[in-house]
């Protein structure tokens, strides 16, 4: 009888498609413990161009050493569903960002926080899944670990344009070349680059990819 | 019950009119405004309606505009506005309605009241006529000069009247005469009921139909056959057989709050924290006739001056947005600007407010803002987190970015404040011809730099009026630092805002003017997004970093 209700409702029972089992225990065994008020390291989803490269996870500090980089890194997580925000970019080319993959409608912006960055980057993390941060100069041990701790309490990730004492994973781009382009000829059209993650005392992994 | 109607005459130029009037005398040292002045109102162009001091120089309805300014040269040049039209009737309608509750605006600048009775008569004058005369007078106290008043059995007779009538004056059709007056009318009169009438009027004339008594004579059956529905009633309007009755409007509520501060406050910590059950009454009053305000305009009054202020929400006020709000309108009033720490506290304000009012700009029905079943739990923590960033650094310091359309880098966004809509934003689904098209720059520069390209004999790049480069780019310099060039491309040209640049508009004149733009690619791989501007400077725009 209830089967009956249920397809009544147009509302089938199937099996999930699930790609990789040991993917899915995992996060799920993450959110357990997050229920459980352990800390944890969650995924935070990254786009496909970026998957063999690096991994995001919540209570972490990714550095990058370019806007888009920055931009790619945030447009996971905004393509989920979650809340992104940009710290200290006051050039942010918001067509860029949407060309992308991020949805500016889920996006926050604080152009110049000023000598605030820190309170106000630390208030961001509390509510925002992603946080690219460009800070203004040289950043103390203190304070660095101030908003690691905070990162790891909300359940954030912070990625860092410019210098920051502990990087889970550093990620540069290498070998930067333009298509489409020439002598007074054609336009930019594609960058073929070859991107580099260093850290976690790991062999620096390598993809080419096109941004 | 005799019904009088209220017909100010090319009200569309009068609300122009006064709205200029209004506009000057807020700026101050405005160009003085004559209300008897010759005045249009254009729409694509073409003029839809003129006042007396235009028509006597021979400026005539669907004229186009040069033919209107080539026969009177000093014409004012109003845009239509119906929303103009309509707010400014707003005063007229309530100085009537002090006089006379019961009004029914049909348009902007034609209205009815049912007729006051024979108890109004004195001074050998009829009750209506010297109803008429109070009106009157109180009009041009509020600054409306050219009213006219009809009064008759209907609605449709009175307008007729009122239209026929003189400046300031009432036209009454005796009781049961409505026929008898309406037949005696050419049938032009009727082309004032819009495209419809006019129709009409153009048919009957070639039919040799001078009179809408000749109109009336014709039989019942032949009329609804030959002229439609509006035909049919005209005729039984001319007939003396129709009766429309007017609806009158219910005055609006009244749903401002205002509180005073006796005696008045010096600091905004504590107006802020002293108008926040007025707030609340505010979005309660609101919320039992169920609607919720979307635009409120914020009044705070100081000892001295008064600051004015129209907030615009994204979803809909609440009563915590509406002090935040007053906050941020006293704090932007201050002296020190900028950005603020957290510490200090106490800040003083230029002068000590004494009254802080709330009106309500746009409300709509609470039904579209209501949360959906399931809540937007995330959203409201994102709401109440940014609010707490924007109490740090100032509300305009979180900022949104949105997509516009434009031909530059820096055109083709705009970073909207925190809490507020976008608006006048340029459309992003035209094709912008002159933009540059592929990948967007991801640094958008907000004041471009300053740089210089040069070939490879070391003269500066330019480029010629059709649109040619004088040289091979062959080094760039931006921030004195000097690259090579690897690849390049461009020029794009444009030429925008030229009309700017010849009036001399130094405001405007910087995006106004021949430029051109080019992608460079340093042997670095950087690429820049330059721009040339005439006479012959370079900028960086933007950066695909």
């Amino acid at each position: 009888m209830f089967e009956q209700m249920f397809e009544y409702g147009g509302v089938s029972v199937r099996p999930l498609e699930i790609d990789d089992p040991r993917a899915v225990v995992d996060q799920l065994r993450g959110r357990i413990a997050a229920l459980e008020g352990g800390p944890t390291r969650l995924h935070v989803p990254v786009l496909p161009v970026l998957a063999g490269l690096v991994q995001l996870r919540t209570g972490g500090v990714y550095g990058v050493d370019s806007a888009t980089l920055g931009m790619t890194l945030a447009a996971g997580a905004s393509q989920a569903g979650e809340w992104v925000g940009f710290a200290g970019w006051d050039d942010f080319g918001a067509e860029a960002a949407q060309q992308r993959g991020i949805v500016l409608g889920r996006t926050v912006l604080v152009p110049a926080p000023g000598e605030h960055w820190l309170e106000v980057t630390a208030a961001l993390v509390d509510v925002l899944k992603v946080v690219v941060l460009r800070p203004p100069g040289g950043v103390d041990a203190t304070s660095a670990s101030l908003l690691e701790a905070r990162l790891r309490a909300r359940s954030a990730v912070l990625v860092v344009q410019g210098e920051w004492p502990r990087c889970e994973a550093r990620i540069s781009a290498e070998q930067v070349a333009w298509d489409g382009i020439g002598q007074g000829r054609g336009r930019l059209r594609e960058r073929r680059t070859t991107l580099v993650a260093r850290g976690g005392g790991r062999m620096p992994a390598r993809v080419d990819v096109v941004l | 019950m005799r019904t009088m109607v209220l017909w100010c005459p090319d009200w569309s130029v009068t609300a122009g009119m006064l709205e200029l009037a209004d506009s000057s005398a807020g700026a101050g040292a405005g160009p003085d405004v004559d209300a008897a002045a010759p005045a249009v109102v254009l729409a694509n162009n073409v003029v839809v309606v003129c006042n007396a001091a235009a028509r006597a120089e021979g400026v005539r309805r669907g004229q186009r505009r040069r033919d209107a300014q080539a026969r009177c040269p000093d014409v004012v040049l109003l845009a239509a506005n119906p929303d103009r039209d309509a707010r400014w009737f707003e005063p007229v309608l309530a100085v009537v309605e002090e006089v006379r509750p019961g009004v029914a605006p049909l348009r902007p600048g034609l209205l009815a009241v049912p007729a006051p009775g024979r108890y109004f008569a004195r001074g050998g004058l009829d009750g209506e006529e010297a109803a008429a005369a109070v009106l009157a007078e109180r009009l041009v106290r509020a600054g409306v000069w050219d009213s006219r008043f009809g009064a008759a059995d209907d609605l449709y007779t009175a307008e007729r009247a009122a239209r026929q009538a003189s400046p300031q004056a009432c036209l009454s059709i005796s009781s049961g005469g409505s026929g008898e007056f309406l037949r005696g009318l050419p049938v032009t009169v009727l082309a004032d009921d819009g495209p419809e009438g006019a129709e009409l009027a153009g048919l009957l004339r070639r039919l040799g139909l001078m009179l809408l008594a000749d109109f009336a004579r014709l039989g019942a059956g032949e009329v609804a056959n030959r002229f439609g529905s509006y035909g049919t009633d005209v005729w039984r309007r001319v007939q003396g057989r129709e009766t429309t009755r007017l609806a009158s409007r219910t005055p609006p509520p009244e749903l401002a709050c205002e509180i005073s501060f006796e005696p008045p406050l010096e600091s905004a910590e504590a107006v802020t924290f002293s108008v926040r059950t007025t707030a609340e009454r505010f979005v309660v009053g609101l919320a039992d006739r169920q609607l919720v305000a979307t635009s409120v305009r914020i009044e705070a009054e100081f000892e001295e001056g008064v600051s004015t202020r129209t907030w615009l929400h994204p979803r809909c006020f609440t009563s915590r947005d509406l002090v935040d709000r007053v906050h941020w309108q006293l704090q932007a009033g201050m002296a020190s600007s900028g950005l603020r720490s957290r510490k200090s506290t106490g800040e003083t304000i230029a002068s000590a407010v004494t009254v802080v009012r709330f009106l309500p700009d746009v409300v709509e029905p609470a039904g579209d803002h209501a949360d959906g079943l399931w809540g937007g739990g995330a959203e409201e923590q994102v709401v109440r987190g940014v609010a707490r960033v924007q109490a740090m650094v100032g509300y305009d310091a979180v900022r949104i970015p949105v997509l516009q359309g434009g031909r530059g880098a820096a055109d083709r966004q705009a970073l909207v404040p925190w809490g507020e809509r976008p608006v006048g934003l340029r459309p992003v689904d035209r094709p912008w011809p002159g933009r540059i098209p592929g990948p967007a720059p991801s640094r958008v520069f907000a004041a471009p730099l300053e740089a210089e390209v040069v070939d490879e004999a070391a003269v500066p790049v330019a480029v010629t009026p059709r649109g040619l480069v004088t040289g091979e780019p062959w080094r760039i310099r931006i921030d004195r630092h000097w690259c090579p060039i690897a690849s390049w491309a461009g020029p794009w040209p444009i030429d925008e805002g030229w009309w700017l640049a010849s009036a001399g508009s130094s405001g405007a004149g910087s995006a106004a003017g021949r430029a051109a733009r080019f992608q460079v690619v340093g042997v670095d791989g950087r690429a820049w997004l330059l721009c040339w501007r005439s006479p012959g400077s370079w900028e960086v725009e933007a950066a695909y970093d």
